[in-house]
């Protein structure tokens, strides 16, 4: 498993945070447990990364949370999506697509680009 | 999610606990992990040190956690603070404008009364507080004699002496002076149309400078300027220039015709420059006076002459006065008045005191005064609020009580109430301030008035910080009165509808009621203070003047005699005879000074056998006077007669005394045909005046004398005094055309009403009646609003039980006897406190009252009376509708 874990890019988390809060509430170890299934247990977030974050974002107001009772019978603290985390995440679904994508045409090119003045 | 259960969300009652918050969030964290790894087969230790494990270092993350939970617990509490008040806000603004009526009076009133203590707070500021607009004001003093009584001479110092001081002091910076007896209107300029009167100031070297006064344009006087023989030079004072030159900064280096009414010399002066507006000569040395030039003090011309200088000095830095009085003490004993005639002896003390404290310290029990009243009113319109709100809170009872009902703690009732007074009161400051502004512009203009530094009077920084320390107190004071109101209520009795009658209602009406007792004494006080100021100002409008201004005016009259006695005896002769000649004249004459202006003193002695010393002369107001001047101005005379025009043609050496020299000279006998040294010379003594009283009316004469103007008496300046059967602005066509005739040059002066002196001389005293007399007034007003208003809420609430007892048989007149007589109750509590409080007042302000006892008692009846008047009336009109309370009515409506 250990040999599966990716390294998160900076500001990765953040999206990904706010990307699995779209289908409701869910508490730190929810959204961990999303985040690695989601990615067939590729990325694994830290949790020692995970809850600060989740602060982070609640300050931002992009997050909200509540106190609920987890399916465990668990008292746990619920996050979600202000309508403010909502925009953001558009925002940032829209630049990371561009980012990757650039990414992938230059990693998946099969032969230099023509000369400029040609093209 | 599942909501928490209704136990677990009582575990922060005791508010947000974010440090705990992050515990609980981590913990979850943890035990969920434990379960899912012991679901996948670990054993249950083993998997509580995999899940810690996995975690990393838990206590670093907790710490932060902590950080940014308290972070955002402050900034919410912040949101939350600012959208409640925004919210009281708003619902304070609603509630005000469904209440029109209350919150039009409470401004008017909150507005009159901060308005009030903003207006006296600046004048007090200005006189007494601020320093003066000087550099380093502190370090500046005036220098007169110890024991200075006898007028400007008493005042003043010989160019000799004042030159020895300046060489010998090691204490001061610099001393320099002006010359104490410029009269108004003294110099005269030429050049374009008709001649203009002005006034010039004569400073001596270096004053500007030891003032610290730097000029607007050009500069000040060079030293030579001071020299014998110098180049005329004069600078502007800034309206001076402004109005006469336009503000043309032209005007600098090019040169003027000026003539001097006293040595009567045309010159043409250099405008070196012009001073800044900030300096106002007249606001701080001579309180109402203006002064459009000043031209060099040069000593060498005025080497032969008495006492003119009054001095002024810079004290080194960290020399104290009193350093400085030690050495002043020592030094002016040695000097003589005149270097060239030791024999006129060495008479000097010198008393420095602070220039501030030599301005303003006489008034500075006055003004405390007035602060003093001018604070009580600001009491009296808080404890007016505070009866208005607690009317208001009695309608607002139920809203009161339902917002408690609905889980309103009283501490946000309270902020809701404060919001509502600080609302009000904010209202009623900035109305306020607009009142003192325009209060204060007008009095920063009134020349009549002889306070110093009133023109620099203005709404300044401190004066705004004290409107809001005043406004924000006062919302505290009477806002939240309410609120002790709510806290001994009941809120069932409060939210049932009616509660009349009721112990909680007569608690509340009893509070009110120790209001308005409050109210009434505070007025009482005020009143007897006023009371006593205006009898006192009376007693000072009677007092026998020696000479009747009514109907008398004067001119400056301008003539040029060449320095020829003769000469000017007969230009004096023309316009007395030709003046007394015009219709509607009774009589005429001229001084060289008039009583409550400008004055000079010099020593007169009883010539006896042996030869006199100084002991022998008494400081005594010299006046040089034609034939006629004593009746122009209403002078009585007692023995003898006046001054004739063949005791001038004649160079005759005779002098009018009046009865306080008279008693000094020969007492018990008659003075007429003795023989007096005066003015250097024997003299006849050949009449004997009333005491006239020629610095103010409350001090007591002086000793005066009167000479006429020969040879052996020059003559400073002249006005012609014409006391006439017409008013005297009747008279100033006629007398002015007169005297152009008699000189074309003669200047377009001000034809003055001698009223206007005794008006100003007195002008101190009426300002502070005035605005005390205003304050007792508006003292009353509030009062008796208070009145009306307990009264008149009374009778409202006890609408039905009225009715009931009209029913049962009471009469009109026994109801209103009833209402009358609960009126009278509060009226006579509040006026025995008041009086008794005023008793004790009283006597502090003693020093300010004139030949009236602290304890006037016709003062304290008609004061009394008059409280106790305005008092039935306030309690006359609720107990009138009283009485017309139809039984039936009241019955059926409840």
């Amino acid at each position: 498993m250990d040999d599966a874990k990716l390294e998160f890019l900076r500001g990765t988390l953040d999206v990904l945070i706010l990307k699995t809060l779209v289908w409701g509430p869910l508490h730190g170890y929810g959204i961990s447990n999303l985040i690695r299934r989601q990615s067939d247990e590729a990325l694994l977030v830290e949790e020692g990364t995970l809850y600060p974050a989740l602060w982070r974002l609640e300050n931002k107001g992009l997050l909200e949370a509540e106190w609920g009772l987890s399916e465990n019978n668990r008292k746990a603290k619920f996050y979600r999506l202000t309508v403010k985390g909502r925009r953001q995440l558009r925002k940032e679904v829209k630049t990371w697509e561009a980012y990757a994508a650039a990414v992938a045409k230059v990693l998946g090119a099969t032969q230099p680009p023509l000369p400029e003045e040609m093209a | 999610m599942r909501p928490a259960p209704l136990w677990r969300r009582y575990d922060r009652l005791s508010g947000s606990d974010p440090a705990a918050d992050v515990k609980d969030e981590l913990r979850f964290h943890l035990e969920t992990k434990v379960d899912d790894l012991v679901a996948q087969g670990w054993r249950p230790e083993d998997a509580h040190k995999e899940a810690e494990r996995q975690f990393g270092n838990i206590l670093a993350v907790q710490h932060m956690g902590e950080r940014i939970g308290e972070h955002m617990d402050r900034r919410r509490r912040l949101t939350d603070y600012w959208a409640d008040a925004l919210r009281d806000l708003r619902f304070t603004l609603r509630t005000l404008r469904c209440d029109a009526g209350f919150t039009v009076i409470a401004i008017l009133i909150l507005a009159l009364g901060i308005g009030a203590n903003i207006a006296v707070f600046s004048v007090v500021n200005t006189i007494l507080l601020r320093p003066l607009p000087f550099r380093d004001a502190e370090q500046l003093v005036r220098i007169v004699e110890k024991d200075a009584k006898n007028g400007e001479s008493g005042r003043t110092y010989t160019a000799d002496a004042t030159q020895d001081f300046q060489q010998r002091n090691r204490s001061f910076q610099s001393v320099s002076g002006y010359f104490a007896f410029t009269g108004p209107n003294n110099f005269k300029l030429s050049g374009n149309g008709q001649p203009v009167p002005a006034t010039g100031m004569l400073v001596a070297e270096g004053f500007f400078e030891t003032l610290g006064v730097e000029p607007a344009a050009g500069r000040l006087f060079r030293p030579e300027a001071f020299a014998h023989h110098a180049q005329p030079a004069a600078l502007l004072s800034y309206p001076f220039w402004k109005r006469q030159f336009g503000g043309d900064p032209g005007i600098v280096g090019r040169t003027v015709d000026l003539s001097d009414k006293v040595d009567l010399n045309n010159k043409s002066v250099t405008v070196v420059g012009v001073l800044p507006e900030t300096f106002d000569f007249g606001a701080v040395f001579s309180p109402g006076a203006k002064v459009d030039l000043f031209v060099p003090y040069i000593m060498d011309d005025f080497r032969n002459d008495g006492n003119d200088l009054a001095l002024v000095g810079r004290i080194k830095p960290g020399v104290s006065i009193a350093q400085a009085q030690n050495e002043a003490d020592l030094l002016f004993p040695q000097f003589y008045a005149v270097h060239k005639h030791p024999e006129y002896g060495k008479p000097y003390t010198g008393q420095l005191t602070g220039l501030k404290q030599y301005i303003s310290g006489k008034l500075r029990r006055s003004l405390i005064v007035l602060w003093w009243a001018v604070g009580m009113i600001l009491l009296i319109v808080c404890v007016n609020l505070a009866n208005l709100l607690l009317a208001r809170a009695a309608a607002r009872g139920k809203e009161f009580a339902m917002r408690s009902a609905l889980g309103a703690r009283t501490g946000h009732i309270v902020r809701q109430l404060l919001t509502e007074s600080l609302v009000l009161a904010g209202a009623g400051a900035l109305l306020g301030l607009g009142l003192a502004w325009a209060v204060l512009a007008y009095l920063a203009h009134q020349e009549s008035i002889a306070l110093p530094l009133l023109s620099m009077v203005r709404i300044d920084g401190a004066a705004l910080a004290w409107t809001l320390l005043i406004a924000v107190g006062a919302a505290v004071l009477f806002g939240p009165a309410p609120v002790l109101r709510m806290s001994a209520g009941n809120l069932q009795a409060a939210l049932k509808d009616s509660g009349h009658g009721s112990s909680e209602g007569r608690k509340h009406q009893r509070m009110r009621s120790i209001l308005v007792v409050t109210e009434i004494a505070l007025a009482c006080v005020l009143l007897v203070g006023a009371g006593l100021l205006l009898r006192s100002f009376l007693r000072v409008l009677d007092v026998d003047l020696g000479f009747e201004p009514s109907r008398a005016a004067a001119v400056s009259v301008d003539y040029d005699d060449g320095g020829d006695v003769a000469k000017r005896s007969a230009i004096w002769h023309e316009v007395v005879s030709r003046a007394s000649t015009i219709p509607g004249v009774e009589a005429a004459g001229i001084s060289d000074n008039l009583p409550m202006s400008r004055n000079r003193s010099w020593g007169i002695a009883a010539k006896g056998t042996q030869k006199l010393t100084d002991r022998d002369f008494i400081d005594d107001f010299v006046y040089i006077v034609s034939p006629g001047y004593l009746k122009a101005m209403g002078m009585r005379l007692v023995a003898g007669r006046d001054v004739s025009w063949d005791d001038i043609a004649n160079n005759r050496n005779v002098v009018v005394i009046n009865e306080t020299v008279a008693r000094k000279l020969w007492p018990g006998q008659s003075p007429i045909g003795r023989i007096a040294i005066a003015g250097g010379a024997e003299t006849e003594v050949i009449g004997v005046i009333a005491d006239v009283h020629e610095s103010s009316a409350e001090d007591d004469a002086g000793a005066q004398m009167y000479l006429p103007s020969t040879k052996q008496f020059g003559p400073e300046g002249s006005y012609l005094v014409v006391r006439s059967r017409l008013a005297p602005a009747a008279m100033a066509m006629s007398v002015m055309k007169t005297l152009r005739e008699i000189n074309p040059g003669q200047s377009a002066g001000e034809f003055k009403p001698i009223q206007g002196l005794v008006d100003r001389a007195t002008s101190p005293r009426r300002f502070f009646v005035l605005l005390v007399g205003v304050f007792a007034c508006l003292g009353l007003l509030l009062a008796s609003l208070g009145i009306y208003g307990v009264i008149s809420y009374s009778v409202t609430r006890q609408t039905q039980e009225i009715g009931i007892r009209m029913a049962l048989g009471a009469t009109q007149a026994r109801v209103q006897l009833e209402v009358i007589s609960d009126t009278l109750r509060l009226a006579l509590i509040g006026i025995g406190l008041g009086v008794i409080a005023s008793f004790a007042i009283a006597r502090s302000i003693a020093s300010l009252l004139f030949r009236t006892a602290p304890t006037d008692p016709l003062t304290f009846a008609a004061m009394v009376v008059l409280l106790g008047g305005v008092a039935l009336l306030a309690g006359y009109l609720p107990a009138r509708r009283a009485s017309r309370i139809d039984p039936i009515q009241a019955l059926r409506n409840n």
